[in-house]
């Protein structure tokens, strides 16, 4: 996703007069190309994120296009004041990028996860928060969120990660997108965690249930449209995030059922434990420890299904 | 002076008023500031009252711009990021005609616009940044100066901070990118009168040598008298200077200046006068009761 996003906004912002690329003294190499071509507006910040955040709304005010980039932590929670502050409170159109999504690094220790992003951003008024799920939709991401008038906030991953998506989906924030039919059980998940969902999808396939998968790749505003219709078909939603189970997408759905009249539903969460994670990993061996593999999720869905799940580990 | 026969001088500005008929603005700006903080209860009294000359001089001599036009788009910035003096600047914004006074009079509990602190832009004419929290203002004056450079503008960019907000370790973040980015059209003013919300601000951070500390971190520096509005305008007239330096103006003030039993007093800081205080801070001043 990090080389597709370097791709995407050289592509669309080299040549806009109104973009202007901030790093926190990273990704070096990655954005030469932006930097060949618009030297005037990419700035290294250095490694002052409460700074480069309030230098985005600055620029912002004045008209600007700022793109904030640096690893999710130190773009969310390092400068979280600012971003309320400074970006969200004056709804200055800054597009905040944190890399590293979940568990992506998490090799390099609790200090570079994010498992708490998503919680935190979405709670900021007039954020967006948006969490594509490969290349295709981070790229659809990007355009959208330079389209978008106020504060967003894009989570991505780190590289390398499947294509959900073999061709474009018709994209707009806030409208989920189905990623594959089923009718006896729906699993929606957001970022990166999506290809994990689908083969969850094949595991139960073949246990006879078929899965509706759906991408949600704008966490807040929540397709409400959608999940009106999802819980009004599907007699259980399982909602897997690469984050905690606290706050993120599951915990935005939960409150929107809390708030419908006539809406009911069951409801199933995938996540990270409310900890931090002390042992470090492979992200693959981090998601075995949290029970975010496909198998693991097949199973439980199969569970509170109340199907026999056994089978499916022969 | 009423609000009406100082907009009627507006078109004056720009051939510049008199250093006199600046101090008598400030005058009745300290005495507006006093009765609002009466009326409506607001604090932060002694803090208003040390940055009043400040305002005025920039407002009315040194700040490029047109209260009858507040977005237009190569205007001079200027950031109140010592937000808690947003009664200070709400006087003198009313004063230099970005809106009527009386919408200041008018202020009501419930509801209103003016709060404690400066709203969004989108609010109220002639705020650049909504600010409150300390150690925001700069990095958000870096960033209007820097659009400043990318769109090829020849405006420039004030923050006005206290010397407590330089505790905050965002403000040297964002005077190192200055430096780096030789933002010459970039001015620091501090407000150096002495004191934090608690305590002497020297004794609660190390604060001195400040304009020495503006200089190690790349930028130019200069002390003044915070009261001196010939002082003020003269070096506000300095920006930007030709080495590409972001400026910082150090302004020796008094908390509570103007108003005897105020002044250097930092009970001010959180009390509201009363009637009586009123009226003997205008007498001071030379106000009309």
């Amino acid at each position: 996703m990090r080389n597709a996003f370097a791709e995407e906004i050289t592509s669309l912002g080299a040549d806009d007069p109104r973009v202007v690329l901030l790093s926190g003294d990273i990704g070096n190499r990655l954005f030469d190309e932006f930097k060949q071509r618009a030297q005037d507006r990419f700035y290294n910040c250095g490694v002052a994120e409460a700074n480069m955040m309030g230098v985005a709304a600055g620029l912002a005010l004045c008209g600007l296009r700022p793109v904030v980039y640096t690893i999710t932590p130190f773009a969310t929670t390092r400068c979280l004041e600012q971003i309320r502050v400074d970006v969200c409170y004056h709804k200055a159109p800054v597009l905040i990028v944190g890399t590293g999504a979940g568990l992506s690094y998490a090799q390099l220790g609790p200090t570079h996860h994010s498992c708490e992003d998503l919680a935190i951003l979405r709670t900021l008024p007039g954020m967006t928060v948006l969490a594509p799920c490969d290349a295709m939709e981070l790229r659809l991401c990007v355009r959208a969120a330079l389209e978008h008038d106020g504060p967003v906030y894009l989570r991505i991953g780190k590289k390398g990660e499947p294509l959900v998506h073999q061709q474009a989906p018709e994209f707009s924030i806030g409208k989920a997108i189905t990623v594959r039919a089923g009718t006896d059980v729906c699993m929606i998940g957001t970022g990166n965690i999506m290809p994990v969902l689908l083969e969850a999808a094949d595991t139960l396939e073949e246990r006879g249930v078929s899965a509706r998968v759906e991408s949600f790749h704008t966490v807040k505003p929540l397709d409400e449209e959608r999940l009106h219709v999802l819980f009004e078909v599907f007699a259980m939603v399982a909602v897997a995030e690469e984050h905690s189970r606290i706050g993120g997408l599951a915990g935005g759905i939960a409150e929107w059922l809390a708030r419908q009249e006539c809406v009911t539903g069951r409801m199933l969460s995938f996540g990270t434990a409310d900890e931090f994670m002390h042992e470090v990993g492979p992200q693959a061996w981090a998601r075995r420890k949290y029970g975010l593999t496909a198998e693991d999720i097949a199973t439980t869905v199969l569970e509170r299904l109340g199907r026999p799940s056994r089978a499916i580990r022969q | 002076m009423s609000a009406a026969s100082v907009e009627s001088e507006r078109g004056g500005l720009a051939s510049g008023l008199p250093s006199a008929k600046l101090e008598d603005l400030a005058r009745q700006a300290r005495g507006r500031i006093v009765e609002y903080s009466h009326r409506t209860g607001t604090p932060h009294l002694g803090s208003c009252l040390s940055c009043v000359d400040v305002l005025i001089a920039l407002y009315f001599r040194s700040l490029r711009i047109d209260p009858s036009r507040p977005r237009e788009e190569a205007r001079d910035r200027f950031i109140l990021s010592k937000g808690h003096a947003a009664p200070a600047l709400y006087q003198v914004l009313a004063l230099r005609g970005f809106y009527p006074a009386a919408l200041l009079d008018e202020h009501a509990a419930e509801g209103t616009v003016f709060a404690d602190h400066p709203p969004t832009p989108d609010r109220l004419p002639g705020i650049e940044a909504a600010t409150g929290s300390l150690g925001h203002g700069l990095p958000m004056g870096v960033g209007m100066a820097l659009s400043a450079r990318i769109k090829r503008q020849g405006c420039r960019v004030f923050a006005l901070l206290s010397d407590g907000e330089c505790n905050e370790g965002a403000v040297w973040e964002a005077a190192m990118f200055a430096a780096a980015k030789q933002l010459g059209n970039l001015a620091v003013v501090v407000d150096f009168n002495k004191w934090q919300a608690t305590g002497r601000s020297e004794e609660v951070m190390a604060l001195r040598p400040l304009a020495d500390k503006w200089r190690a971190f790349g930028w130019s520096a200069c002390e003044v008298d915070g009261h001196s509005m010939d002082e003020l305008v003269r070096q506000f007239s300095r920006l930007p200077d030709g080495a590409g330096k972001p400026m910082a103006v150090v302004a020796h003030t008094v908390k509570g200046k103007g108003v005897s039993f105020m002044e250097d007093d930092n009970n001010w800081h959180y009390r509201i006068p009363t009637v009586q205080e009123v009226a003997a801070a205008k007498k001071e001043l030379g106000l009309p009761a």
